[in-house]
């Protein structure tokens, strides 16, 4: 993994600047191009990350006079109010990210719609006894689950409050980028250009790539891309409990074949991500929905899985803990049980690892999927997109404040030291966790198992997850 | 094709007086193609206007009631004296202020106005001149509300008169920046030896270290000249990170703001309410020129 993690970073420590010039084919432009209209940042790809930069940089104070486009291939989504059912697509937006919606006004727009905050969160075994438990000890919201349909109206709102600066293309996708040559040639233009599908061009000083883990922007940049096709798919439904609780605690429990989560979305309802084997995940589709329960039922309480070694050898390490830390073990709770699953609400997506080798390079910016694909086992994906945006527009703000070419390297290169920093480490925890937990072989289990038990008992590391 | 931004004037140069040393001129003649390469000879330029934009940024912003954080410098009218190939003056520029760039060397002066021509609006804020300080000064009286001097006190003629002819292009109260190098054993080894011979940081052959300034000798000209100096900085070069910080002593590189007195013979009030407050804040760049 240590190596993987080392050329998953591709920087060397000397001359960063050195070495990021374009080698692949781009054509000079001749001063007709000149009559695209020229902006300060462009970001193309209007998801949940896409539209949050272009709100965070539309709303920023130094950005006042600057000109930026956000390029969106599907149409205008926002809603007054949301329908009676809950849309099947959901995330778990952690307090950070909560903060950074609410820091240009979209996180009243999401509590105005509607949202769930959890302040508990367990984690189990389904090899072992061995669990852990997460909570703030202020009772506090540990995070909220909310529809991406939200966070979306939510941004678009947000997005119309400065129309005047951000200029949004809905139902336009970008199909061919042109690279300027190296900034110290002065006889061509020193800008990115754009061509739509539909013919219309643009000029940028800065490209964002929010277009996702296929990005576009990352492929035509010939940006290296480390991926790999997990054999799982992410099975999604809503669900309706057996009776209606408090509902304010997220559950995970490890499968042998991925792990099946139940997020809350209110006192009756729930959202289901089950990561599984392909096959496993066409027959859940495809079963009838009483099946279909029955199966999301057992698999969070039925300890089949269990082995008399593995129990043993859990309860040994789990009273050796009790010894040294009285409160360090817990009671393992079991989750609300499932009565019924929303008819439409029934879907399947194909899950991967990605992580690009260079978030950055002269005039480009990689945040999001396009930079970083990650397993949903740790609810993490839109979060780490959050920490992008968060850091991008710090160093984009006080280049602005210093009069510096926005698509300069040398603060785009800040941007990615500190978020490669933070996401690598985090990115290849969240694949080896996939890995360690995909088995049922006993020494993996019990080390797990073990690991596990530690970790809820030892407050340090716990807190610092 | 790039003749629409040439402005070129054709007085004859005086030959008597003048603050150009045609030695210089010749130093720069054959790097006025290199100025825009933020890796190549002049990468720690670039990189100085990490610490020097936001030190004219911030003196003005200080001087100033009435300023918006998305265009703090609107309104402000400003020379760059030996503005190169503009690498100073682009980020002026971007801030709001109006740049009228000047410089000796016709070739730097092409590369400015080049580079300036891609972005719209940098090339109506920024107007670029070949000439001299004195050239002007006749048809630029009490123009300026801001002079910057960045690297270029060391490679003047005449120094007393570059001076005097800054007051005369200033608007009383207006503030000078003056960056530059002192003249001590230190910057002889690090700013000569080190600089040019060894790292190669600085083009060999760039500086002549009879030629740098004390900053006691810099201050008591300005000071005799009808400016009062209100900072005083030391700034720092680090070649492995390639970048610039501020620094207590100035005996290597260092950085000066002075202000013009405001009624004749009288030194300006220190922190008083600045004239820029009253300017209009719709200024066109050059309309005198």
């Amino acid at each position: 993994t240590s190596a993987v993690m080392a050329g998953v970073c591709g920087r060397g420590l000397l001359a960063p600047l050195g070495g990021r010039l374009r080698a692949g084919p781009r054509a000079p432009l001749r001063s007709v191009a000149a009559a695209a209209p020229l902006y300060d940042v462009v970001v193309s790809g209007g998801g949940m990350v896409g539209s949050a930069m272009a709100a965070v940089l539309g709303h920023d104070i130094h950005f006042h006079d600057k000109k930026i486009a956000l390029l969106e291939a599907g149409p205008r989504k926002e809603y007054d109010r949301m329908p009676d059912t809950y849309s099947n697509r959901v995330s778990s937006i952690s307090p950070g990210s909560a903060t950074l919606l609410s820091s240009f006004g979209a996180w009243d727009h999401v509590c105005s719609l509607r949202l769930k905050p959890f302040r508990r969160m367990q984690v189990w075994d389904a090899c072992s006894e061995a669990m852990i438990v997460f909570e703030k000890d202020d009772l506090d919201d540990m995070g909220y689950i909310v529809e991406n349909d939200v966070i979306m109206s939510a941004l678009t709102k947000q997005l119309d409050a400065v129309a005047d600066r951000v200029e949004v293309f809905y139902g336009s996708r970008a199909v061919g980028y042109t690279w300027p040559l190296p900034s110290h040639s002065c006889d061509t233009s020193p800008w990115v250009q754009i061509e739509l599908a539909d013919g219309r061009r643009l000029q940028t000083k800065l490209l964002i790539g929010a277009d996702g883990h296929n990005s576009v922007v990352r492929k035509e940049a010939e940006i290296k891309n480390i991926e790999h096709r997990y054999d799982q798919s992410a099975v999604v439904a809503t669900l309706y409990l057996s009776e209606a609780t408090d509902n304010n605690v997220a559950w995970q429990r490890f499968l042998p074949t991925g792990p099946i989560a139940l997020l809350p979305l209110s006192d009756t309802a729930s959202s289901l991500v089950w990561s599984t084997s392909h096959e496993h995940a066409s027959e859940l589709l495809a079963m009838d929905e009483e099946s279909f329960v029955d199966s999301i039922n057992s698999a969070f309480w039925s300890n089949a899985n269990h082995t008399d070694f593995i129990d043993t050898a859990g309860a040994m390490f789990r009273s050796a803990i009790s010894l040294l830390k009285p409160s360090g073990t817990a009671v393992r709770q079991l989750p609300p049980s499932v009565a019924k699953v929303d008819p439409e609400s029934r879907a399947t997506f194909p899950l991967g690892m990605g992580h690009a080798t260079e978030y950055v390079q002269h005039r480009v910016a990689l945040i999001g999927d396009a930079a970083h694909r990650v397993h949903p086992l740790a609810g993490q994906g839109v979060n780490l997109g959050f920490g992008d945006i968060a850091c991008l527009a710090h160093h984009l703000t006080a280049a602005a404040f210093n009069g510096s070419d926005l698509g300069s390297l040398k603060h785009l290169l800040k941007f990615e030291t500190e978020r490669q920093r933070h996401n690598v480490s985090l990115i290849a925890v969240i694949d080896v966790l996939k890995r360690l937990y995909s088995t049922r072989l006993a020494p993996l289990v019990l080390l797990r198992t073990w690991g596990l038990q530690a970790t809820n008992a030892l407050p340090p590391v716990k807190v610092r997850i | 094709q790039l003749s629409l931004f040439r402005l070129t004037m054709k007085r004859l140069r005086s030959t008597s007086h003048s603050s150009v040393d045609s030695k210089e001129m010749k130093k720069f003649q054959l790097l006025a193609h290199k100025w825009w390469d933020e890796e190549g000879e002049y990468s720690a330029l670039h990189s100085m206007n990490d610490i020097r934009v936001p030190f004219i940024r911030d003196t003005l912003l200080n001087m100033s009631s009435n300023y918006h954080l998305g265009n703090p410098l609107s309104g402000v009218k400003i020379l760059d004296v030996g503005c190169g190939g503009g690498l100073l003056s682009e980020p002026l520029g971007r801030l709001g202020a109006s740049v009228t760039g000047i410089d000796p060397l016709e070739d730097n002066i092409r590369t400015a106005d080049r580079h300036k021509s891609f972005d719209p609006v940098l090339a109506k804020r920024i107007q670029y001149k070949s000439s001299s300080l004195e050239e002007i000064v006749e048809e630029c009286m009490e123009t300026f509300d801001v002079i910057v001097a960045s690297e270029v006190v060391e490679h003047v003629a005449d120094l007393e008169m570059f001076i005097k002819c800054c007051s005369q292009v200033l608007k009383p109260e207006g503030s000078l920046f003056i960056t530059t190098i002192n003249k001590t054993q230190l910057s002889y080894v690090l700013g000569i030896v080190v600089a040019e011979k060894i790292l190669g940081i600085v083009p060999e052959g760039t500086h002549e270290w009879e030629k740098f300034v004390p900053p006691k000798e810099l201050e008591h000209l300005l000071e005799s000249n009808g400016f009062s100096v209100k900072t005083v900085n030391g700034m720092l070069y680090n070649p492995l990170s390639g970048s610039w910080s501020w620094m207590e002593s100035t005996s290597i590189n260092y950085a000066m703001h002075a202000v013009k007195s405001g009624a004749v013979g009288q030194p300006s009030p220190t922190g008083a309410l600045s004239e820029m407050e009253s300017e209009q804040p719709s200024a066109t760049a050059g309309t005198t020129m």
